[in-house]
């Protein structure tokens, strides 16, 4: 099934298992709806897959007062560009109840939200935001590439004693892929997955930036290199230990992702690496992520700004000291 | 008009009104002497004279009402019924605080008082009011949240968020607006063009009352018609209480943007000394008993204060605590 239908059954099962479980956003209902949400108000009523009026932190603020009284609230906000709106509840209600309140309260919300970007929308409506929130103590950030990762992923947010910041990715919505459809399937939250082995580099990455990893990765493969992707899923809990045991080994990394380069998570992650692998790396940690503009909207200079595999192959040439393609894998 | 409500509020609640009114006020008198004089060390954002508004509350709500409040909520934490030695522990960082110490004054909770929230950000309350009223709702209690701000909070975009849904879902919620005439420096009039918050009720299509809000008579028969009509299920009510706070935006706050006159006027409508007398005139407190209710609060108020400075203060062990459910999603 495709990535949307993923999460639409992931809901769908939530929804059905648990009555605390209710959704609310801006046009979720029928016959609006158009994404992951699209025929749950159909199935559970309009009471449980609401549709509300376009007021990003009401939004999440009244997700946050109903799991305070115990119901597992999903707020949609429609795209992550919006969610600037909602950041004070987010930031700080959300975030720091429990902290706040000694562990007297605590807002265990899921926060949907999708970024588009690659698709022409423009500079508002096209970012990969998740930096900002890992940020900030208290948050858990999700965001993943498959649609089974997508649905287990999700199933563990919703029912998650933390608040989670769940990004969907829109040029993902279409890819398939085979999803468990039991119930009871879920991912743990901070486990990082090897989506293809390898020996030579680790290519760190996350949601879209996977895929285009691994497009890498086979471009790489006819060069004789053979790279590792690494999904790490969540960057918050982040699988700390499976990047260090995947780089510990191919003694190379280049983190990718579609947030801005600068000041990126790939920052952390490459401090990390330092951190715990100094002395065993071969290269510096490499970053590909999108250049530091406001996203254009004509494609011909969007296109520039994202990681691609291209970019991806010419950061893991540099990690290993090759000037070019045709020089051989271990320079 | 005043005399009518007098006689529709019986002597118990008008005695229990001052008892809170008083307790409030000597709470408030202890800390800023304590802060004042460098015997306690905390931030501080005094209610003083707004203690009629919060002494409704306590009258008119119920324990399992809800309440969501801010960081000037000494008053509004006395009148939901949080025991002192969880607010003056917070405030000073002692362990019987109400999170153990480490969530200082402006962030006081207590759910088994209803007391869910107390924040920090101007406006950022209501919107988690509407969602605390939304689970009453769909749990099918007649519970009523009530979320207390000042006229600032509702010159932001989470108030008109939160007004505009709760008044779309008929929610069980008081939208009360303690109009304290200032919005941290800045008086009212300088930050609205209306001449009343209460106005703002009709752009969401909900009832919108103003009262006096230095007369807790006035507040009890008003907080009591939006109480009564979000348990019934008739939805939410702006209520706008006008008040003053006496002693500035913060503990310490020079006051320089307040005209000595219109200080002059805001004390001389003080609502305890203002009650007492009406009390005394009604002839349902002695003078004797006034003076064994005020002795009584300052006594309370001295037993709070010992046992929270005898207490240990917050642990560092606290630090990693509360982060997340699981100490372990912390990074390192």
């Amino acid at each position: 099934m495709t990535m949307r239908e993923a999460l639409n059954l992931a809901l769908d099962q939530a929804l059905a298992h648990d009555e605390r479980v209710f959704l609310l956003g801006e046009d979720i209902a029928d016959p609006g709806a158009s994404g992951p949400t699209k025929g749950l108000s159909t199935k559970y009523g309009t009471e449980r897959v609401l549709d509300t009026p376009i007021s990003e932190s009401a939004i999440v603020g009244a997700a946050i007062g109903a799991a305070m009284e115990g119901f597992r609230p999903v707020a949609e906000i429609m795209i992550m560009d919006f969610i600037g709106i909602a950041a004070d509840q987010i930031i700080n209600n959300a975030a720091k109840l429990r902290f706040m309140t000694g562990g007297r309260t605590s807002a265990p919300i899921t926060v949907r939200t999708q970024v588009y970007g690659g698709i022409g929308t423009g500079a508002t409506h096209s970012q990969s935001l998740e930096a900002w929130f890992m940020h900030v103590p208290g948050l858990k950030v999700i965001v993943p590439s498959t649609p089974r990762d997508g649905k287990g992923l999700l199933t563990s947010a919703i029912f998650d004693d933390d608040p989670c910041i769940f990004v969907e990715t829109i040029r993902l919505g279409p890819q398939r892929g085979m999803v468990p459809v039991d119930p009871g399937f879920s991912i743990p939250l901070g486990e990082a997955d090897v989506k293809r082995p390898g020996s030579d580099v680790t290519l760190i990455s996350y949601g879209r930036g996977v895929v285009e990893a691994l497009g890498a990765a086979t471009q790489l493969e006819a060069d004789g290199v053979s790279a590792e992707v690494l999904d790490l899923r969540t960057l918050v809990p982040l699988d700390v230990a499976a990047m260090v045991e995947s780089v510990g080994r191919t003694t190379r990394a280049v983190v990718v992702h579609d947030a801005v380069q600068f000041a990126g998570p790939g920052a952390e992650i490459a401090a990390i690496l330092q951190r715990e692998l100094f002395g065993r790396l071969s290269a510096p940690v490499e970053r590909v992520g999108a250049r530091f503009v406001p996203n254009p909207a004509p494609p011909a200079l969007e296109s520039q700004v994202y990681p691609s595999a291209q970019r991806i192959v010419a950061a893991v040439r540099r990690t290993l000291g090759l000037e070019s393609a045709k020089t051989g894998a271990h320079g | 008009m005043t005399a009518d409500r007098t006689v529709g509020v019986s002597p118990e609640v008008q005695r229990r009104l001052y008892e809170l009114m008083t307790l409030m006020k000597a709470a408030d008198d202890r800390l800023s002497k304590g802060i004042a004089s460098g015997e306690l060390q905390c931030v501080y954002w005094p209610p003083r004279g707004q203690e009629a508004i919060a002494a409704a509350m306590g009258v008119c709500l119920r324990r399992d009402d809800q309440l969501v409040t801010n960081y000037r909520g000494l008053h509004d934490l006395i009148g939901k019924g949080v025991p002192l030695v969880e607010i003056y522990g917070e405030m000073l960082g002692r362990q019987t605080g109400s999170s153990r110490g480490k969530g200082g004054t402006m962030h006081i909770a207590n759910p088994e008082c209803g007391v869910m929230l107390s924040t920090g950000i101007v406006g950022a309350g209501p919107p988690v009011a509407v969602g605390l009223a939304m689970a009453a709702q769909r749990k099918g209690l007649d519970r009523v949240t009530v979320a207390s701000f000042g006229d600032g909070a509702t010159n932001t975009g989470s108030f008109h968020e939160a007004a505009n849904m709760a008044a779309l879902w008929d929610l069980p919620l008081v939208l009360l607006c303690q109009n304290n005439q200032y919005a941290e420096m800045t008086p009212t009039e300088h930050t609205m063009k209306i001449s009343q918050v209460a106005h703002r009720a009709g752009g969401y299509g909900l009832p919108g009352v103003r009262v006096d809000g230095n007369d807790p008579l006035a507040v009890v028969a008003a907080l009591t018609e939006a109480v009564d009509r979000g348990r019934s299920g008739g939805g939410p009510t702006l209520l706008e209480c006008v008040t003053f706070r006496f002693r500035g935006h913060y503990f310490g706050d020079p006051m320089a943007y307040i005209p000595p006159e219109r200080l002059a006027a805001a004390l001389e409508a003080d609502p305890i000394p203002r009650f007492r007398s009406r009390l005394r005139l009604a002839g349902i407190c002695s003078e004797a008993d006034l003076d064994e209710i005020e002795a009584a609060a300052v006594t309370a108020v001295e037993e709070a204060l010992t046992a929270v400075l005898t207490a240990p203060g917050a642990l560092v062990d606290e630090l990693d605590r509360d982060v997340y459910a699981d100490p372990r999603n912390c990074p390192a």
